[in-house]
Parts: structure tokens; sequence; C-alpha cells
């Protein structure tokens, strides 16, 4: 697929400031993170010393950020093709690759050996995996081979839930892993439904996307399949022991809002036309045509943080939930 | 390493930042693990880590 070689990154453009560095750990990624991974932490119900949950966070978002600052030493040359990517500071010349790569490694090594020294062994090791797997697997083995890219990859982005439950009890249940799931099968349609109107990008970054390698009509059928599954796999935990009647509330009503969207999109030519963004800054400024496949990437936010923050409401406020194998 | 005397001071004040970022993580590690350290100690008496 992509050439790294003959991928030119832009000449030390200025001296990178403190907040080139901060901008490489992806502050809005690592916000996600946290959450879910508080949520797991929370919805583990596990007796923790609050001064160690809030550790076992602290090293969750610190290995986001790591494995973050990785991804974008080594895509560099990738995001700078790329009108979404091409302002992060390794490709706008502000920070070299292999400085991004050591600050990535360093608070990779650091979030890890904290980890397992503070919280558990478990939870390090999980973390440990999560960041080699996104920095490893997804960066370098998966994004520039397969369309199937984020669906593997996106393992990644569901392990924090899990991290922070094993931080709080030391285990991995079924329900730990039902919130793996969740993220899990969220993060294909989300990915695709913002690929679909940005695929020139990755086509011109010779990322095979799968809008770019089996088209848009395939993408929105896809979308719709991973929707259906979703939608349920979402209202599991209601009867799993995890949720309650909001969180039954919540997940089948966005649930149902999330297939509504999908088949609206799947009905729509969105992806068919190129030059389908009207503002480079802009990701939400779409043409008509591809509002359908706007809409569910921004509903697909929206969803997925009532689902965790419905969990974790209902935690925080000891509210029963609505039975299962708990 | 470039000359500090030739340095220019956009350059300058952004080292100065990055110096500062750096000195502000280290010690919070510093604090974070003397922090973990008391915590494992009352909590587990002299088994700590």
């Amino acid at each position: 697929m992509t050439d790294r070689a003959a991928c030119a990154i832009e000449p030390m453009a200025r001296a990178a400031t403190w907040r080139d560095y901060v901008a490489l750990l992806k502050p809005r990624v690592m916000s996600l993170v946290v959450f879910t991974a508080l949520t797991g932490l929370v919805c583990a119900r596990a007796p923790i010393n609050p001064i160690l949950a809030a550790v076992a966070v602290l090293c969750i978002a610190v290995g986001a950020g790591g494995s973050a600052a990785l991804n974008m030493a080594y895509d560099g040359d990738i995001d700078a093709m790329m009108r979404r990517t091409r302002g992060r500071p390794v490709p706008a010349g502000r920070v070299r690759a292999a400085d991004a790569l050591a600050l990535g490694v360093t608070l990779s090594l650091f979030s890890v050996a904290l980890m397992g020294l503070a919280i558990n062994s478990l939870a390090a090791a999980l973390l440990a995996a999560t960041i080699a797997f996104y920095a490893v697997v997804y960066t370098v083995w998966l994004k520039r081979r397969t369309p199937q890219n984020i669906v593997i990859g996106g393992l990644a982005g569901a392990l924090p839930p899990l991290v922070g439950w094993a931080a709080a009890s030391g285990t991995a249940p079924l329900n730990a892993w039902l919130l793996v799931a969740i993220v899990f099968l969220w993060t294909p349609p989300h990915f695709w439904a913002l690929s679909l109107y940005t695929r020139e990008d990755y086509a011109k970054a010779g990322v095979p996307m799968m809008p770019v390698v089996r088209g848009a009509a395939a993408t929105r059928r896809q979308i719709l399949a991973y929707a259906l599954i979703l939608a349920p796999v979402g209202v599991a935990p209601a009867f799993t022991g995890l949720g309650g009647a909001a969180y039954l509330a919540v997940a089948a009503g966005g649930g149902a809002m999330f297939v509504a969207l999908a088949a609206r999109l799947a009905m729509s030519r969105a992806g068919d036309l190129a030059g389908e963004r009207t503002a480079d800054g802009d990701l939400y400024a779409v043409k008509a045509a591809s509002a359908p496949a706007r809409n569910l990437f921004a509903f697909s936010i929206l969803y997925l943080f009532l689902l965790f923050a419905a969990l974790l409401g209902e935690h925080l406020l000891n509210l029963p939930p609505l039975g299962g194998w708990r | 390493m470039s000359d500090p005397k030739s340095e220019d001071q956009p350059a300058a004040r952004a080292r100065r930042g990055r110096n500062i970022l750096l000195a502000l993580a280290l010690g919070a590690f510093v604090v974070v693990v003397f922090i973990v350290t008391l915590v494992k100690l009352s909590a587990n008496g002299p088994q700590g880590f």
C-alpha cells in the first residue's frame, strides 16, 4: 500500500512547543479512553482505595497518550497527505518522528510499570497489551494492509473498560468483556461513517479503508449490519446484572436510533460522489448527499457516551441492576 | 543539539516551555510514586509492594 519513503513530511517548520507534545497524546481520544476505563473501574464494584483508583486511571490515560504518540510517529507520512491529520505535529514538521517515538515509548513503559507496581499485574498486562495492539497490530500491521484494519484494530480502543475493571478487582469477568464487545462493535460503523465522506483522503494516502477498497454501497450495507448487531449487544448489560432501568431505557432508545440512522444511511447515496466535505477544518461540514453519514458519525459518539454515562451514573448512585448473572 | 547562544527568541522560549513541562511531569511522577508508597504501606503493613 503506502510507500513510507516516498511520502515527504514537512521539514522542521519551527521549534516544538509543549503544546505540540501534548497534541501527540491525542487528548480528545484520551478523554474517551479515560471515560470508558473509569466506567469499567466503577462498575467492578470492588473495594479500591480512591487514590489508587485515580492512579489507575492516570496510568490508563498516560498509556493511551503513549500509544497515540507511537501511532503519530509511525504514521507521519500518511498523516501529511490527509486534510484531517496534516496539521498534526509530526506531518507539520514541528516534532521529529524520532522524538514522538521516544515520547511514546517512555510514556508506555512508565504507565505499565506504575500500573504493575501500584495496582496489579493483570491490569498492567492488559494495559501493555492494549498499547501494543494499537501501536503494532493496528498501526504497523493492519492500517495500511486491509479494509478490516479498524475492525480488528478496534479491539485496542475497546479494551480500556476491561483494564479499568481489572484495576479495581484484579479480575476480568464476562460483564467486563461485554463492555469491550460494545465498544468493539461500535467502532466499525463509527469510523466507516466518517470514512464515507473522507475517503478521498484515505485513497490519496493509500490507506485501504472500506469505502476505498469495497466502495460506498458495500460500506453502507456493512454499517447497517454492525448497527443491527450493536443495538442488542448494547442492551445486553441490562440483563446480565450490570445495567439498571435507566441504562435499559438509554440503550434501547439509543440503539433504535442508531439502527434507524444506519438504515437511512444504507438507503442513501452517501460516499458515492467525490468532494463531499465543504470545509477543511470542520469534520461535520458536508454536502447534503453525505449528511446521513455525518449524522450517524455524530450520533455514534453521543450513543457511546450515553451508554457509559448511564452505567457510570447508576453505579455511582448505587441504583440496583435489573438482574442477571452477576 | 543546537547552540543556545545562537538560538532565536521563539526557539529559546519553546525550549524553556518544553523543559518546564518535562520537569513538571517528572515531579508529578515522583509525587505519585511517593503517595502510592504511603497508601500501600498503610494498607499492607510491612509487605509493601
